[in-house]
């Protein structure tokens, strides 16, 4: 299999979870301005390949290589321009979301208060800006994840059911930000159980068991 | 405009130090343990003076040991269950950073503080002044190489359900040259004789446990995240 350079790609990858063989050699490509959107049936291995192709787990088989490197061995760059927000937003309940922001964007790049301020005003949750994440609302706490993935600035986009606990408006929004950010010539892989209705590149992935 | 290690270090340490000061009662436990389990032993004893002396470092190194070790169970674990470790792993610096910083916050804010209220113990525990000094450094070393070891065990025990009581039984062997050394530091401060060898040993120690336990925790933590 020919590796673009510029991408992100999957090569025949095995993953076992006890006796259970989840994922049994899935193979797939993303280039740059594309969107993969992975779905499938409850247990066939979507968060499971989400976290193998964002470096969390490693396959017993199989490879995946950003930019024709492999991610095991390049770990820092690739990291370095990913986003990931898994399908708990991931925030410190003691902490206020902008300081949730701030601990964890500030650990990928430098950034002002403002720019954090920004992706929260993007993602309109700008008035919980100094709220603890304890007392906002699971789809504010999502909206707040969300706004992380954006001030990232990252090429790389791993979301795990971004419309979970979302209203209507919500919905909307993800859609917009993939849009933007795969237009804008990022790529992301996306779990989702509902249809993206997406005016950019969206290819799909089907597990099964 | 990316982020040296030197920064992100600090911004964890930082991090660490305001989640801490969120919830006072996890640092204020130890604390109080520490005071509590070291006022039951002379009240449970009855002794002079004289014999509650030459118990007290021993004393004073148990207690220290065990409230510092109910705390090393939050080290990784809240971080683990909201999933912002996995954040904290995907940060593009390196496990071994991560968890270095998380460790040296977590000592700050306990063992240091152990060390802080140890001289009201002292005092407590008849230990004449002129042995604080000892005291105060060999505990210090003693709690920071603990902080180390815990953070293994931390490491290695997130995954499970009860994972605080495997997590003691894990460290607590690992911690028994600490008791000896530091016991042995303090009583000799208390009777007057040399400490230079005692507090060298626990120096070692805790040299050793700075540069390798950061690895082996990231190791663990690897394992278990996965």
């Amino acid at each position: 299999m020919s590796i673009a350079p510029d991408g992100l790609s999957v090569d025949k990858i095995h993953v076992w979870r006890g006796d259970r063989h989840v994922l049994q050699g899935v193979s797939t490509h993303i280039s740059r301005g594309e969107l993969l959107h992975v779905s499938g049936p409850n247990g066939t291995g979507k968060t499971t390949l989400l976290r193998v192709v964002s470096g969390l787990l490693r396959p017993e088989q199989g490879s995946v290589s950003w930019r024709g490197q492999s991610i095991a061995t390049h770990r820092t760059e690739y990291q370095a321009a990913l986003a990931y927000a898994a399908h708990e937003p991931a925030l410190k309940g003691d902490l206020t979301a902008l300081e949730n922001l701030r601990f964890s964007v500030g650990l990928k790049r430098r950034c002002q208060p403002d720019e954090l301020r920004a992706a929260l005003d993007r993602t309109k949750v700008a008035a919980c800006a100094d709220l603890p994440a304890r007392v906002l609302s699971a789809g504010q706490r999502r909206r707040v994840s969300l706004a992380r993935v954006i001030a990232m600035q990252a090429s790389v986009w791993l979301l795990d059911e971004p419309y979970a606990n979302l209203d209507a408006a919500g919905s909307e929004l993800v859609s917009e930000l993939l849009q933007a950010h795969v237009t804008a010539g990022g790529l992301a892989l996306v779990v989702a159980h509902r249809e993206l209705a997406l005016a950019c590149d969206v290819r799909r992935l089907e597990l099964n068991s | 405009m990316t982020v040296s290690a030197w920064q992100a270090f600090w911004l964890i340490v930082q991090r660490e130090m305001r989640l801490s000061f969120r919830r006072p009662e996890q640092l204020l436990q130890p604390l109080v343990f520490f005071l509590i389990v070291t006022t039951l032993f002379p009240l449970g004893l009855s002794l002079q003076l004289s014999l509650l002396r030459d118990i007290a470092p021993g004393v004073l190194w148990v207690a220290a040991l065990l409230s510092a070790l109910l705390s090393l169970d939050f080290l990784f674990k809240s971080d683990a269950d909201d999933g912002t470790l996995e954040q904290l792993a995907l940060s593009g610096h390196g496990l071994t950073l991560i968890v270095a910083a998380k460790t040296l916050a977590h000592w700050l804010v306990t063992g240091l503080a152990l060390v802080v209220v140890s001289p009201i113990v002292g005092t407590a525990l008849g230990i004449p002044i002129e042995a604080f000094a000892t005291m105060l450094l060999s505990l210090a070393l003693g709690t920071l190489t603990l902080s180390w070891l815990g953070a293994i065990g931390a490491g290695l025990t997130i995954g499970l359900r009860r994972g605080n009581v495997l997590l003691s039984l894990i460290v607590l062997p690992l911690a028994t040259p600490l008791l000896i050394f530091g016991a042995a530091a303090t009583e000799r401060a208390v009777s007057g004789t040399s400490v230079a060898g005692a507090l060298y040993f626990l120096a070692a120690l805790c040299v050793f446990t700075c540069t390798l336990a950061p690895f082996a925790a990231a190791a663990a933590l690897r394992i278990t995240m996965e």
